[in-house]
């Protein structure tokens, strides 16, 4: 095909992911370095000689990357090997210390996994082909420049040795959109499984491979013809870090590929780097493209059965399941569902929550209310769910009517999320306890008696007149009377 | 002992552990990692190389009370067969000045042949403890694969080597052995094996009812004066009550070949770390001219102006010399796509077929015997010039480090005044059987 013809054709997007995640493990794949918050710390301080690749030093490897590792095969329904083994990718580079890359190569720990995904309102299953354990590279920081412009470059090993997953998928993704949706999902389950945290600097990095090929070469189902795939140019797209990023990085080489091939140019086929603060991407040094990484086994690690570990390890309930389990059992609409599966903790908490109240209630004040104000605060439920014992207590106060709902969501939660007090605590501060009879019926006596222009209205058939003497009773009460029983008061005494 | 130049470090660590070693000095080559000693690997890439941690098997020579008294000469990262090719100039054979002691560990085996120190410590990659040992007049053991951790010790071909004892006597090599044997969580290859071991109680000469298998493959190239010497070593064996049978292991033809594929291909990746950046040979210091001196005085690592390909190329020109270069080139040459199949793929296949070939051998016999080496030890500067000759005086020793195997090199007497070794090859682990032949050997 010439692209003369390609030129006129309507194009479909073709794009695959290649997905790094840093696993949360306590130590580094390969030795006993921590990994909390390594990047954090003071650089070159979480090191050892088996992460600054001294020489002579060995890795180890830490079963807690091969746990995590097979709880994401099995999470993504992947074929877990009987036995998997090490591969040396060498290649120089300042942040590889050992100038060769442990990483796995034709005995992956997990091959041939799904993911469903909700794209546009309907279910797409997304291919993965592999996924793999392998040691992350230290960290460049470039100094008085971008990567190719700096004046020196300063090399961080803390990051050096924290165990990566990378998973590859097929090239299945017709969109940036996607992609994105993609990359969305792959986070809540790593999330659920308690493999990764997403708010870590660098937990996700994406490469995305895309090209075009011409509309009629996908079938119906999404396929494409494996000829006119093999026959387009792609780029891969490095240096993507966020889901948004994905989305914009490979949107915008949709849009210079469709320039190009509309032109009638070419695509070269090359590795392209996103500019996050541009909002471009640009060509990487073309002498890069032919890599040979000239794999071979890792004899310092010998080859590792995995196959009894497969039966050994739980994974809990997915999202996807537990979203579902949340419509039937509690009766929620799909949005409320959807709020409440959003994290793994956040689902724990509502069922915590629910154990003691109507599920509707429990959904009420965790989906609306907590998750409302928590996120206004840029706060997450796992900074709270140490205080779930104040949380109950809180909905029961209201429940027994010791203070009144309004109060409780506008001044005692947030109360409780700023200050860190418990809901006790926040009451006899502001004295919100509601009040006893006597001092409401003493209110309504005065309130009658102090505007004898409202009763006049009131009597005289102005509805509007009724509220204002709530109002009035509510102020002498300081909020704490239910302004539904001083309406009844009011009509009842007015009425007389 | 600055006579032969088997040290390149001198200096004393005192243990004040009360162990079988107590009392006796130990002499340690200088590319296994010793805590504030620095380790050189005999290259000018590592001149001023000092590791901050200590090599499993030398925290256990602390423990059992030996005191190192320095870190020995040998062929740079290993690569050579006649201490030679080290940066700090090649050592001397105590035997004869004229001679070099073998390699690479010749500076260890020097210094025991000397009586510089009582045991010392080598590495075996194809051959680099029992070369120096039958070339010296000394024993040497290189154990099984997995029996010693390699923790610390810097690489040079992993899958291939091992740490071995050298010592004046099979017993007191065997000794030595017992120390540094026995599993490592450091080291994931060690295993189970030699965590209670006494292979010091198998030299007891006894080898009554032994069946010893002569390899007529690693005889017949030998030298005829090597082969006179061993062949009166197996007669005295049968002598003792041996049974002696001649096998034949067709693949070892390929062994050389095979070894240096195998063993240059790793090299090139083990070695890749020597850039510069985090210590070494950096390329300002490489370069000549610069006011900043060595990487540890200025604070800045590979600080060569431009981009640090060249930077690294520049540290790495300048640090390594011209058998490393050649192995190295060699090695990322064989793993390079297009040749991985024709050169490593097939060395592997070589490999495994060896292994087998030995297994086979070693149902029918209990130890394999054969020269150490097929000549006499040559004279300094010698085989140097010519690379293909020295690789081809590894054809004995090879074969078993390809199959993961026990072997020891035992003094078996004297040709032309020079010292001729004899090779016992065991099955796996089977160290206490070709410790107990050693020592019946031993003359």
């Amino acid at each position: 095909m010439t692209a003369q013809a390609l030129e006129q054709r309507d194009l479909a997007v073709v794009i695959g992911l290649e997905v790094h995640v840093q696993l949360e493990t306590n130590s580094k794949i390969f030795c006993g370095c921590s990994t909390e918050a390594a990047e954090d710390e003071e650089p070159n301080t979480r090191t050892c000689p088996v992460c600054l690749g001294l020489p002579g030093a060995l890795p180890v490897l830490n079963e807690g990357a091969v746990e995590a590792a097979v709880k994401v095969g099995k999470a993504l329904n992947a074929d877990i090997p009987e036995e998997t083994s090490f591969h040396r990718k060498n290649y120089y580079y300042p942040d590889l210390p050992k100038n060769f890359q442990i990483t796995q190569y034709d005995a992956p720990i997990c091959r041939d996994g799904t993911i469903e995904v909700e794209i546009e309102g309907e279910r797409r299953v997304i291919n993965v082909r592999r996924a793999h354990l392998e040691e992350d590279p230290g960290s460049l920081q470039h100094k008085g420049g971008s990567i190719d412009a700096a004046d020196y470059t300063l090399v961080n090993y803390n990051r050096a040795g924290t165990p990566l997953m990378e998973i590859v998928t097929e090239p299945d993704f017709r969109s940036p959109r996607e992609a994105r949706r993609f990359l969305a999902k792959l986070e809540e389950v790593l999330e659920y499984l308690g493999v990764f945290d997403a708010t870590r600097d660098g937990s996700l990095r994406v490469d995305a491979n895309i090209s075009m090929v011409p509309a009629d070469e996908v079938d119906a189902d999404g396929r494409i013809d494996e000829e006119a795939l093999a026959a387009a140019n792609r780029t891969e797209v490095k240096n993507i870090s966020s889901h948004k990023g994905a989305e914009k990085a490979l949107a915008y080489e949709v849009t210079r590929q469709k320039n190009a091939i509309q032109r009638g140019r070419a695509v070269e086929q090359e590795t392209r780097h996103w500019d996050e603060s541009r909002g471009i991407t640009v060509s990487m040094r073309s002498k890069e493209e032919e890599k040979d990484y000239r794999y071979f086994r890792e004899h310092d690690l010998p080859p590792l059965r995995v196959s009894d570990w497969k039966e050994k390890i739980d994974i809990p309930e997915l999202p996807d399941a537990r979203r579902e389990r949340f419509r039937e059992a509690y009766g929620l609409d799909v949005e409320a569902a959807s709020k409440l599966t959003s994290t793994k903790a956040v689902a724990d908490f509502y069922e915590d929550v629910v154990e003691e109240f109507d599920p509707d209630l429990a959904a009420t004040w965790v989906a609306d209310n907590l998750l409302g104000e928590l996120n206004y605060r840029d706060m997450a439920i796992t900074d709270v769910e140490e205080r779930l014992g104040e949380f109950t207590r809180l909905i029961e106060l209201v429940d027994a009517g010791e203070i009144t709902r309004k109060n409780a969501e506008e001044i005692v939660l947030r109360r409780m999320l700023d200050e860190g007090e418990p809901p006790e605590a926040v009451i006899e501060a502001e004295g919100l306890g509601t009040v006893g009879e006597d001092e409401v019926e003493r209110a309504v006596a005065e309130a009658i008696e102090e505007n004898p222009e409202a009763v006049e209205d009131y009597r005289g058939g102005e509805g509007g007149a009724i509220n204002f003497l709530v109002g009035q009773v509510m102020r002498k009460t300081g909020g704490s009377a239910d302004p539904g029983d001083v309406n009844a008061m009011l009509r009842e005494r007015l009425d007389e | 002992m600055a006579e032969l130049n088997a040290f390149i470090t001198e200096e004393t660590v005192e243990s004040d552990a009360d162990g079988p070693l107590s009392g006796k000095t130990i002499a340690v080559k200088d590319n296994i990692s010793t805590e504030g000693l620095r380790t050189t690997c005999g290259s000018a890439m590592l001149e001023e190389y000092v590791p901050p941690y200590d090599a499993t098997v030398v925290t256990r020579l602390k423990e059992s009370g030996a005191t190192i008294v320095g870190k020995t000469n040998m062929d740079e990262f290993g690569m050579g067969g006649t201490t030679e090719t080290s940066a700090y100039g090649p050592t001397k054979n105590p035997v004869d000045h004229s001679r070099v002691p073998g390699g690479s560990s010749g500076g260890s085996a020097a210094a025991v042949a000397a009586g510089d120190a009582d045991l010392a410590l080598g590495t075996d990659t194809g051959g680099s403890v029992r070369n120096p040992a039958a070339f010296c007049g000394v024993v040497g053991i290189k154990p099984t694969y997995g029996l010693v951790s390699r923790y610390g010790l810097v690489a040079y071909a992993n899958s291939l080597e091992q740490i071995g004892p050298l010592a004046p006597t099979v017993r007191e090599a065997a000794e030595l052995l017992d120390v540094i044997a026995g599993p490592d969580d450091s080291d994931s290859t060690t295993r189970e094996e030699g965590a209670d071991s006494n292979y010091a109680a198998a030299a007891d000469g006894d080898v009554d009812g032994l069946t010893v298998g002569v390899v007529t493959d690693l005889v017949e190239g030998a030298d005829d004066r090597v082969v006179e010497v061993f062949e009166d070593a197996v007669a005295d064996l049968e002598s003792e009550g041996a049974t002696v049978r001649e096998v034949s292991l067709d693949s070892l033809e390929h062994a050389v070949q095979a070894y240096y594929v195998i063993a240059m291909s790793e090299a090139s990746s083990n070695l890749a770390r020597y850039d510069g950046v985090r210590y070494g040979v950096s390329a300002s210091s490489a370069s000549g001219g610069s006011e900043d001196g060595r990487s540890e005085s200025s604070g800045v690592s590979g600080g060569f102006e431009g981009n640090w390909n060249d930077s690294f190329a520049r540290s790495r020109e300048a640090g390594f010399g011209p058998e490393v270069k050649r192995r190295v080139l060699l090695g990322t040459y064989a793993l390079s796509a297009g040749y991985h199949e024709k050169y490593y793929k097939k060395a592997q296949d070589a490999r495994a077929w060896i292994k087998r070939d030995f297994d086979e051998a070693l149902s029918e016999a209990d130890v394999l015997a054969s020269p150490t080496m097929p000549v006499l030890p040559p004279k300094l500067g010698e085989s140097l010039s010519d690379p293909l000759q020295l690789y081809l005086i590894d054809a004995n020793t090879v074969p078993v480090n390809l199959a993961n195997l026990p072997a020891i090199s035992v003094p078996a007497g004297e040709a032309d005044g020079l010292p001729v070794g004899l090779q016992l090859v065991g099955s796996k682990f089977g160290e206490a059987e070709i410790v107990r032949a050693a020592s019946a050997a031993e003359s």
